[in-house]
């Protein structure tokens, strides 16, 4: 069951994805993107990241996508002529992304047993014994919660990359105010 | 669980926001689509996150924050862009293409 909806969301956010790239008015090409991060956020859940999902439906629908909305808005971007390249531009776009993807694809094929053999070099051990950080992991999210399984290593482990990430949004919002200035 | 499938979506879905940099001229689908290709190896991370304990949830985190930051400033440098040529287009901006 939990398979079958994941395909589902899968495919839907590739396919909103697919429209938001062709579709010619920037402010449908976002709602679009809505909806792809809105599917990515039912994945994140599938694959038992609950917090994750929660944070994506705030940050990235919530707070990231209305910026680009109202910036859209305050552009009056609407209609207009269409803004995708040329035929030459796209043939070199779709050869290269194609490509790409296909190459990207090899990624399907892995499943728990090649990635503990790749890890190893051996198929003697079981992806269980391999992969014990994250037995370890489960157990502190049934002990503490999904939130303190989390929370903990963020403020002990990468405690040095929480404070920079304060100071980089600080950084973030003194740059938009000096940017935003009538006269820079 | 669901590895494969994951990192297949993943794969798709940072291809399609290559290929949306690569076909659009508007600076602000542009940046739409840098968004998407942040948002597939989010998912890679959440998918590998399974068996390496939560080390790639807290790696998505940052990675938000990060994204976050981006949208501000690169929104906030597109509107005074925009105030100082009037559009939003690549091919009318190219003052820094020499």
């Amino acid at each position: 069951m939990a398979d079958t909806i994941f395909m589902a969301l899968g495919t839907i956010a590739v396919l909103s994805a697919v429209f938001c790239v062709f579709q010619r008015n920037a402010l449908a090409a976002a709602i679009w993107l809505v909806l792809t991060m809105l599917a990515l956020a039912g994945m994140y859940l599938i694959l038992g990241a609950p917090f994750i999902a929660a944070i994506q439906v705030l940050v990235y629908t919530g707070a990231i996508m209305v910026l680009f909305i109202f910036v859209i808005m305050l552009l009056h971007l609407g209609e207009g002529a269409s803004d995708i390249r040329g035929p030459g531009a796209k043939a070199v776009g779709l050869v290269l992304s194609v490509g790409m993807g296909a190459f990207l694809l090899r990624l399907a094929g892995y499943d728990p047993a090649l990635l503990a053999f790749e890890l190893t070099g051996t198929t003697d051990l079981s992806p269980a014994a391999v992969f014990e950080t994250a037995e370890v992991a489960r157990q502190a999210a049934e002990g503490q919660g999904v939130i303190g399984a989390i929370a903990a290593p963020l403020f002990s482990t990468y405690l040095v990359p929480f404070e920079v990430t304060s100071l980089l949004l600080l950084t973030a919002i003194v740059g938009a105010v000096v940017l935003a200035k009538r006269r820079i | 669980m669901l590895l494969g499938p994951a990192l297949a979506f993943s794969a798709l879905l940072f291809s399609i926001g290559v290929l949306g940099v690569l076909i659009r001229r508007n600076a602000i689908v542009l940046f739409m689509c840098i968004e998407l290709m942040l948002n597939a190896v989010n998912l890679t991370f959440i998918a590998l996150a399974q068996y390496h304990g939560v080390g790639g949830q807290l790696m998505v985190f940052f990675v938000m924050a990060v994204a976050a930051a981006e949208a501000a400033v690169g929104l906030a440098i597109i509107l005074a862009v925009f105030r100082h040529t009037t559009s939003v287009d690549l091919k009318t901006n190219t003052l820094l293409q020499g």
